[in-house]
């Protein structure tokens, strides 16, 4: 039987050590079942004959650590995923942000894009956009360079536009976007509204107060101490009666913040802070 | 360090739910390994699976949340569209990443994380289904010492998954349900 080398434990904290110490990327406090998955799967796929070969190559080619970053975190992601937390959003987040002169959200971990041009489509149909400013960050340059060309491959189309309408969406979903071969352009109509910034959770600070933080399927991949360390990140980048809203398996219960939070639509993972 | 010695992995497709429903009813309270179920259904994000086979078990049985512990004689269900992987310390952890044949969750996926937490204490076994899901965990499993078994192909309702195992990876034991009912009640 041809079996393929596994990467060893000892091996997976000397590339993690070397991606802190080199790059500044702490991947340390990552679910380490994930982030070794992630690598063995690179290891395997690019085929390198030995551990210190692929060690070499993270360390001495740039270009291969961008693709290795965008390897280690995940970055499946789809429009309106999840509808019913689409449709949560529109019905009990948008109607009270509507209220504010000014509205801030911060998507955090937005690899690609697809949530963020989601949430820029359902407050543009609830006439909020052109008052909203939506910070989308992420961890990955070379994902946000995709988010910002807004431009996602046609054949996902049928799939968002049902997610679309799940989520209550009453328009064509077509009308935002302009076809292309074999990809899709959203309207620049929705990107001129978002910010795409790099920003790394385990490392950088708040840097501005919103009214609804999303961060969805982010923090499943942190140990115990990140999560808590993230969410007090959040907590403090909230305003008094803000939201956040988390992925479909993240909770705020047993967390350090969880008294200053009271879940709006529990089954949604939606929470709005209610002390400081 | 990790609370329980042993884990059992089930995984399963099409035509797998009614194993269970046979197989859970039978284990007593004292029985002693951790039990992970990995059966592929179509994505919905509720939790009628896990309040169906709870129904079952006189064990404590729950769809999985991220950090829960394994322990001994608690089952564990991976929920829809995660993928579930065991960290060193026996906590799970959930992924949202890319579909693994078609699936997440993945029976591969949990089938190869937990055989690199534990080895030749880990037990799994393939049940029917019409997907190659499951083949490539049982042969990591395998070269890591831990048991690997599959359901008779000739009782599965949908033959072709425990059948794909076989001809790819010599299996330990090939198990009708009657079989498989005292080999998991025997387990400890």
């Amino acid at each position: 039987m041809d079996s393929l080398r596994h990467l060893k434990d000892e091996e997976i904290v000397i590339l993690l050590n070397d991606l802190l110490e080199q790059y500044g990327y702490d991947f340390t406090d990552y679910s380490f079942a994930s982030v070794k998955r992630r690598l063995q799967r690179v290891y395997t796929t690019d085929r390198f004959p030995s551990f210190a070969e692929f060690r070499y190559r993270v360390k001495s080619d740039p270009v291969y650590l961008t693709y290795l970053m965008e390897q280690i975190t995940v970055n499946v992601t789809e429009m309106f995923r999840d509808p019913a937390f689409f449709e949560a959003l529109r019905k009990h987040v948008l109607p009270v942000l509507a209220t504010y002169p000014f509205i801030r959200i911060w998507h955090a971990g937005c690899s690609t894009g697809e949530e963020v041009y989601s949430m820029a489509i359902l407050l543009h149909e609830m006439d909020l956009l052109h008052k909203s400013v939506i910070y989308a960050t992420d961890i990955n340059e070379s994902v946000l360079e995709k988010a910002r060309k807004g431009i996602f491959p046609l054949a996902h189309m049928q799939q968002y536009s049902q997610n679309y309408q799940q989520s209550g969406g009453q328009q064509e979903f077509s009308r935002y976007y302009a076809a292309n071969y074999e990809y899709a352009k959203f309207s620049e109509l929705l990107s001129e509204k978002i910010i795409f910034a790099a920003h790394n959770l385990v490392t950088d600070r708040s840097f501005n107060e919103f009214q609804l933080i999303v961060c969805r399927n982010v923090l499943i991949y942190f140990n115990k101490d990140l999560q808590d360390k993230v969410l007090h990140l959040f907590s403090d980048s909230l305003e008094q009666l803000g939201f956040m809203a988390l992925g479909a398996k993240e909770t705020l219960r047993f967390t350090s913040i969880a008294s200053l939070f009271k879940p709006i639509v529990q089954k949604e993972k939606i929470w709005r802070k209610i002390s400081t | 360090m990790i609370p329980v010695s042993k884990l059992l992995v089930i995984g399963g497709s099409a035509g797998s739910l009614d194993i269970l429903m046979q197989l859970l009813p039978e284990l007593e309270a004292d029985w002693p390994l951790a039990m992970i179920i990995v059966l592929h259904r179509k994505s919905d994000s509720d939790m009628l699976l896990a309040r169906l086979l709870a129904g079952k078990t006189c064990l404590p049985l729950k769809e999985a949340d991220e950090k829960d512990l394994l322990l001994p004689g608690h089952i564990y269900i991976a929920p829809s569209d995660y993928h579930l992987l065991i960290e060193p310390d026996g906590s799970l952890t959930l992924d949202a990443s890319e579909k693994v044949n078609y699936s997440r969750p993945s029976i591969d996926v949990t089938f190869m994380s937990a055989a690199e937490v534990f080895g030749d204490r880990l037990y799994c076994i393939l049940l029917s289904g019409a997907n190659i899901d499951g083949t490539e965990g049982l042969k990591e499993v395998k070269e890591l010492g831990g048991f690997i078994a599959v359901q008779d192909p000739e009782e599965a309702e949908v033959a072709f998954m425990p059948k794909h195992a076989m001809t790819v990876v010599p299996v330990d034991k090939v198990l009708g349900i009657r079989e498989m009912i005292s080999f998991v009640k025997e387990l400890s």
